[in-house]
């Protein structure tokens, strides 16, 4: 057993092949075959047409930053060791937005429509969490 | 629905700030058995009750429960969830409940003791959970992060400056100087809040509301009921609500919200428009919060709210009057009940009892309110009865 005490993601049957695939260094969205929607966060239901018949395509990696900020105080204790951190919401080409946190810079390096990149962190033996850096 | 014949004819707020001998329940009690005290009631004429849960020690059924507490026998109970909206989301179902016959007498009554009765580790913890279990809370998201992250994009998109942000807390303590059951009472200047410690970029210590106990409670009858009780009845004139999202991970523009359709259907409810309101009585969780809502409810135009606060508008003396009492911002912030206390300060200003603070000529009152982050909204507007 891991003794990583953050929080980590229940993988459910419909997000199984997003936690599939950045274990191989894959950020798969989820696409909806009846309507073309792309889909995050991923579930069973197509947001935009209630299908169901939903599959994967794989996002090219990259990103702009939509919205950011810099914690430096009011975390739980867990997560005192990574402040500060840079919390941010980047749009992908693939026309969905996530929420993440910048690694492998400063905050003073950030900047709103600055591109980015995902990079892969292993966390336990299941989950492997999707990060991004700038380019 | 027309709310109009629905009158507010009670109130009554806790001892607020640093309670420490009494926890959430108690507090709910005290505010429960003041308001119905301050109505000219008896126990007995209550057979409706609107809670909502504590975040510090929750019970399964909350609303029975500080009705068990308080020795009361409602022939309705109600806990509602809707965050920091709740008060106003259960003045409506009161109003409804009143309105169509399912009671006649209702207390809405809130408390909690975020300050005192939780940890700061477990406050982290439950005020982190507002973010997507399983694709946001292992980013260690914080609630002053996600309001940072809409502060920086209004700055990004419409050139708000961290000083015009800043003028929320400027404005908060300039009314909560002139009320004495104000948590933190010190005037501060623009340069004050700036130099204040950062809590998550760019939003400073003083972008954020307080953490306090405390609760308070109001009652709703017919108005008709009310002509026979001791105060001057209130009506609610307009109500509406507006939910586009629960995360606001999923919102299409963060620089704007529901409280734009929450609003329009208050005011058009009233049949009024934002120029007509003398009191507004916002929900100033943290700076951007109330910038925000004083563009989506009309009061300035989109992309003006920080010259709009800097004006000094909302001050003491001020054109719009916000949150005289002084807002979470300065005055009481238990958790959900926030808002609650927009409500009985307006109620004192309909009365006529808030001192230094009393505004020469009130008619209409708009509060607001809101769950999430910028998520689950409710407006109401309050007059006073023909
Ligand atoms: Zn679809």
């Amino acid at each position: 057993m891991s003794d990583y005490k953050k929080p980590l993601p229940e993988i459910q049957p419909y997000s199984q092949p997003f936690w599939d695939g950045t274990k191989k260094g894959l950020l798969l969205i989820q696409h909806c075959n009846a309507c073309d929607a792309n889909i995050f966060y991923p579930r069973r239901d197509c947001p935009e047409c209630w299908s169901q018949d939903l599959g994967w395509i794989k996002a090219s990696g990259r990103a702009t930053v939509y919205t950011y900020s810099v914690t430096y105080e009011g975390v739980e204790q867990k997560f005192v060791e990574d402040l500060p951190i840079i919390l941010a919401w980047i749009d992908l080409p693939e026309g969905i937005r996530m929420h993440t946190n910048l690694v492998e810079c400063q905050p003073e390096d950030v900047a709103i429509g600055m591109e980015v990149e995902v990079v892969f962190r292993s966390i336990t033996e299941d989950i492997t969490l999707p990060f991004f850096r700038p380019v | 629905m027309d709310l109009s014949n629905v009158a507010i004819v009670g109130s009554f707020e806790t001892d607020l700030g640093v309670v420490t001998d009494r926890g959430p329940m108690a507090l709910g009690v005290q505010a429960t058995l003041g308001a119905i005290a301050d109505a000219g009631l008896q126990a007995s004429a209550i057979d409706g009750l609107i809670t909502c849960n504590s975040l510090v020690t929750p019970v399964m059924y909350h609303a029975e429960a500080t009705a068990e507490y308080a020795g009361l026998t409602p022939g309705h109970c109600l806990s509602v969830g809707t965050g920091g909206g709740t008060t106003y989301t259960a003045l409506r179902y009161a109003a409804a409940a009143i309105q169509t016959g399912l009671a006649t007498t209702v207390v809405v009554s809130m408390a909690d003791s975020m300050r005192s009765f939780m940890t700061r580790d477990r406050a982290m913890a439950v005020q982190s959970s507002s973010g997507h279990p399983l694709f946001e809370q292992p980013y260690g998201p914080t609630v002053p992060a996600y309001y940072a992250l809409i502060a920086r994009a209004h700055m990004d998109t419409y050139g708000t400056t961290e000083a015009q942000f800043a003028e929320a807390m400027v404005s908060s303590r300039a009314w909560a100087h002139l009320n004495p059951t104000a948590q933190y009472r010190e005037r501060v200047t623009v340069d004050d809040v700036l130099a204040s410690k950062p809590i998550a970029d760019p939003l400073k210590l003083l972008d954020c509301s307080i953490v306090s106990d405390g609760g308070a409670a109001v009652v709703l009858t017919t108005l008709e009921r009310a002509r026979d009780l001791p105060h001057a009845p209130i009506v609610l004139k307009g109500y509406g609500e507006g939910h586009h999202y629960e995360h606001i991970s999923q919102a299409k523009d963060l620089t704007k919200s529901a409280a734009a359709d929450s609003g329009k259907a208050a005011l058009a409810g009233a049949g009024i428009e934002p120029a007509d309101i003398q009191l507004a009585q916002l929900y100033d969780c943290f700076s951007p919060a109330l910038l925000i809502q004083l563009e989506d409810l009309g009061f300035c135009e989109k992309g003006t709210g920080g010259e709009f606060l800097a004006s000094g508008a909302t001050r003491p003396g001020g054109n719009l009057p916000v949150n005289t009492h002084g807002g979470m911002l300065s005055h009481c912030h238990p958790g959900n009940p926030g808002a609650i206390f927009g409500l009985t300060e307006a109620i004192r200003q309909y009365r006529g009892e808030a001192k230094e603070r009393q505004l020469a000529h009130l008619e209409h009152t708009l509060l607001h309110a809101q769950g999430g982050i910028m998520s689950s909204h409710a407006t109401v507007v309050l007059g006073r009865a023909n």
